[in-house]
């Protein structure tokens, strides 16, 4: 019988997932790995639609199930090759709420079948279906809302009627028991519904909650903390999926969704761990906006022409990219000017790249692989870390936190943290708009060491001066 | 459903999170972005739910909102499906066409 086979086809693209998953965290196997995901994807496809032949009427919605098909590739297809390299993150957020709202809605769609037919036989495999639809609701419709979200903070805030509105960040303290309240109510609310399934009130209102809690989780989360957000996010999206294959007893669903689940949590954890916090930290208590120190030193700038002598015969340079450079757009700029120093005076250029600088895992790569920077001059914080004394000038473009020495004294909200050792370099430049504290709250020592030179202003138009005096030297 | 059917459902959920957690283990910052998008990428496999339940007769009436919620679930996850592979793919393209060329 080829009905009972439909289930290796199942169990075929569950293993050309795993594979992809594996190939996909190492370098040379990568692109192997996305191949081997969309294989897998493609082979569940096609066995669901040989399996709906089966069915006692066949596949009776084609014009539903072509259209579908066709308008989500698309528009999926159109949006993944306009996209600019910059705009990334926000896409992978849009994406991933697509995903968690696609297996709520599968949900809300079983649900439905049982309003506008019958309810499921009272039994076990009801109280499964429908505690499942309950938890696949809940956290896929938090998948979206608090996706939307995060990808507004990406963007930095959102243009209603023509102004800019900033995406705001906030939360007091009496939030977190707001927050453990809702998931509470959901959780009670889908015990109501195991004996009165086809109540809408009950759907609704899992529906608006799980919404409100999406948001309100995401909303005090700040800027440095992002990188943990967006995978967990995608965590949970993996999660929504497999909580539906619950619902239609699918074994792919439930595979491929906790593997998702999973793998995006340990991802959530390495983010987590470069940044020394605790996922619940992260979560619920925000530290950004908290009390900041306040300055009471002050620093004179320099200028472009100054740095540019600093440079001239320069051995070796490392540049300490982070989230300013994203803000700025100023990678190709970087770029030009390390094709400049080794042109004019063969020097040594690299990429000291901490783990959460910016606001995605991985943001620096994405950002100097579109400006053309060979990836083999990225290097990791711990592997570059040895090489700064014998460097001769750390350029630090829009970073603050993650080269703050006051992480290495054990004390206070960087307490612990990795940084990248800018500090032992022997000149060291900084360029950022002004001396204000970063996300930590914490005033960084570095920026009034004798040997620090602070160029104040934009990165995009700092570079750029910087590299019309290095052509004039 | 049997309680067989749903311990072995329960059996592959507890397996599967627990595969996902040891095949992540040190992956370099490169491809935190890529491993992201691409895992990402296939949490759009509720595509599947989506297409069951998009097999109705949209004429026959009887679960047309029904039918039309999972048209919806297919639209978005194809869209999460394919962008999301697609994007995947470009980064990578970029990211190993640096290689060959540095």
């Amino acid at each position: 019988m080829l009905e009972d086979w439909v289930s290796v086809g199942y169990l075929v693209s569950a293993i050309f997932f795993i594979f992809g998953l594996k190939n996909l965290g190492h370098p040379r196997t990568a692109p192997r790995g996305n191949q081997y995901g969309m294989l897998g994807m493609a082979i569940a496809v096609v066995t669901t639609i040989i399996d709906m032949n089966f069915f006692p009427d066949g596949i009776v919605g084609w014009t539903l199930i072509g259209s579908g098909i066709l308008i989500g590739s698309l528009i999926g297809y159109i949006m993944a090759v306009k996209v600019e390299m910059t705009g990334m993150p926000e896409m992978v957020a849009l994406f991933n709420g697509f995903g968690g709202a696609a297996s709520a809605l599968v949900a809300l769609s079983e649900t439905w079948k049982w309003i506008e037919t019958t309810s499921p036989e009272p039994g076990l495999g009801a109280t499964v279906a429908i505690v499942a639809a309950g938890l696949s609701a809940l956290v896929g419709w938090m998948t979206l809302s608090g996706s939307l979200l995060a990808m507004y903070k990406l963007k930095g805030g959102v243009e209603i009627f023509g102004k800019w509105i900033r995406t705001p960040t906030w939360g007091p303290a009496w939030l977190n028991p707001v927050k453990a309240l809702l998931f509470v109510s959901v959780l009670a609310l889908i015990y109501l519904s195991i004996e009165d399934p086809t109540n809408t009130d009950y759907i609704w209102a899992i529906i608006g909650i799980s919404c409100v809690l999406g948001i309100i989780l995401v909303l005090p989360i700040g800027g440095a903390d992002m990188p943990v957000v967006v995978s967990l996010l995608n965590s949970l999206s993996g999660i929504a999926a497999a909580f539906t294959g619950f619902i239609i007893n699918n074994s792919v669903l439930i595979v491929a969704g906790s593997l998702v689940g999973a793998s995006g949590l340990i991802l959530t954890f390495i983010m987590c761990k470069a940044m020394n916090r605790q996922l619940f930290d992260v979560l619920f208590k925000s530290f950004g906006g908290g009390e900041k120190q306040e300055l009471t030193r002050t620093k004179v700038g320099s200028d472009a022409d100054e740095v540019a002598m600093m440079a001239d015969g320069a051995q070796k340079i490392i540049i300490v990219p982070g989230y300013g450079m994203a803000v700025s757009q100023c990678q190709h700029q970087v770029k030009e000017f390390a094709d400049l120093m080794q042109d004019k005076f063969d020097t040594e250029v690299k990429y000291a790249i901490h783990p959460v600088a910016g606001r995605m895992p991985g943001h620096m790569n994405v950002l100097l692989a579109e400006a053309n920077v060979p990836y083999e001059q990225l290097i990791e914080m711990d592997d570059i870390n040895p090489e700064f004394p014998e460097c001769d000038m750390a350029i630090v473009i829009g970073a603050n936190d993650t080269c703050n020495p006051a992480a290495r004294t054990g004390e206070g909200p960087l307490a612990g943290m990795p940084i990248i050792d800018a500090d032992q370099a022997r000149t060291v430049v900084i360029i950022k708009r002004s001396l204000s504290v970063g996300y930590a709250g914490v005033d960084n020592d570095l920026f009034y060491e004798d040997k620090t030179m602070m160029l104040f202003g934009d990165g995009k138009a700092m570079m750029t001066d910087l590299n019309n005096a290095i052509k004039d030297l | 459903m049997t309680p067989e059917l749903l311990i072995g459902s329960i059996t592959l959920f507890v397996l599967s999170i627990f595969l996902g957690v040891e095949l992540i283990t040190k992956v370099p910052a490169m491809l935190h972005t890529p491993l992201m998008s691409g895992a990402n990428a296939i949490s759009g496999i509720s595509v599947v739910g989506a297409l069951l339940g998009a097999n109705v007769a949209y004429d026959a009436g009887d679960t047309v909102t029904s039918g039309i919620l999972a048209f919806i679930a297919l639209v978005l996850a194809m869209i999460n499906v394919v962008g999301g592979f697609a994007v995947t793919n470009r980064m990578l393209n970029m990211i190993a066409g640096k290689k060959r060329g540095a």
